[in-house]
């Protein structure tokens, strides 16, 4: 495929690493946004009033929504995971914005890390399972009759491994497809400003994704925590 | 198959491969199209006969919309693998070497 002009790869051919930047771009963009996330979160927390500043207003409004949403569909007893979730939530947020800027690649548009998210949030979701049933977990996947539990046994884990798939294919398809969608645009109509709406849904598809990724987690946990049926 | 070389097989496997890509990201399309259009109606509908749930009967509608348009993205990862990064495409490249 065509080869974007990425300005962080170029850094990077600079300081002499180029042959890493060119075959990973996807590390090296990944640091780029955890850079970003740490320092922006530094700076709004640098001094915490009792009438917020406008930084430290505006990540108060996004981690409590958050935090609300999550509690209203887990319950109380879902409060201690929602720094994981808020996390993965902000980090593939940001990094499906990258992609809107011009030479910056987002780091979702590869399967290894939207793979690495989804990884983390379905083994998390079988770490809480075992945390609150203890070994009495495996009735999860038993079903509701004793007589179909093979059966049903089948069919969960082919569902759990589905979860994994279906998590991560879906962010990495939305974004590939995003950035696909623009190359040739511009190869075809760039002086037109033809990637223009574009990239006004690309905006709206970034976040409604990272949106979906957290609903999506959020009730994985929350069907982990509850009783089994 | 009279006068077939092994390349032409192969070439035409190809082609194969990219027309399938091509029908079948267009009847994904088509399905995902109709499956929004009918959960677009209830949700205009559950807003006409009651206006004031406007805002939650909204983002139900945009979370079920996402969660279709992933059927659709599957399937264009599939056409994406068939054309760009194909299983077959290092041993049918090294015939041709």
């Amino acid at each position: 495929m065509e080869h974007p002009y990425l300005f962080i790869v170029k850094f990077f051919e600079l300081i002499g690493f180029g042959h890493f930047a060119h075959a990973y771009p996807w590390v090296i963009y990944s640091w780029f946004v955890m850079i970003l996330l740490i320092v922006l979160a530094f700076l709004a927390v640098r001094k915490i009033d009792m009438i917020p500043s406008k930084a430290q207003n505006i990540f108060e409004i996004i981690i409590s929504g958050i935090e609300e949403f999550m509690v209203d569909i887990t319950g109380e007893a879902g409060r201690p995971f929602f720094p994981l979730i808020a996390t993965v939530f902000l980090y593939v947020a940001t990094c499906n914005l990258l992609g809107l800027i011009p030479g910056f690649y987002p780091p979702t548009a590869s399967i290894n890390t939207t793979l690495s998210c989804a990884l983390t949030v379905v083994v998390f979701t079988h770490v809480i399972g075992i945390k609150f049933h203890g070994a009495k977990y495996v009735k999860h996947f038993l079903g509701p009759v004793w007589w179909l539990a093979p059966l049903i046994l089948i069919i969960e884990l082919i569902g759990h491994f589905a979860r994994i798939l279906s998590l991560s294919i879906r962010l990495f398809g939305n974004i590939t497809g995003h950035e696909l969608v623009l190359g040739i645009l511009f190869l075809l109509a760039g002086m037109a400003f033809a990637p223009l709406p574009i990239m006004a849904l690309g905006i709206f598809v970034a976040l409604l994704q990272a949106f979906v990724f957290l609903l999506l987690s959020i009730i994985y946990f929350a069907g982990a925590m509850e009783e089994a049926h | 198959m009279e006068g077939m070389t092994i390349q032409t097989q192969a070439l035409e496997f190809f082609i194969a491969c990219v027309t399938a890509a091509g029908f079948g990201i267009a009847i994904a399309a088509f399905g995902c199209g109709i499956a929004q259009g009918i959960g677009l109606r209830s949700a205009v509908e559950g807003i006409a006969r009651n206006p004031e749930s406007s805002g939650k009967v909204t983002v139900t509608m945009i979370i079920g919309l996402a969660l279709i348009e992933s059927l659709c993205i599957y399937a264009l990862v599939v056409a994406l693998i068939l054309i760009f990064a194909h299983p077959q495409a290092a041993s049918i490249a090294a015939l041709f070497a």
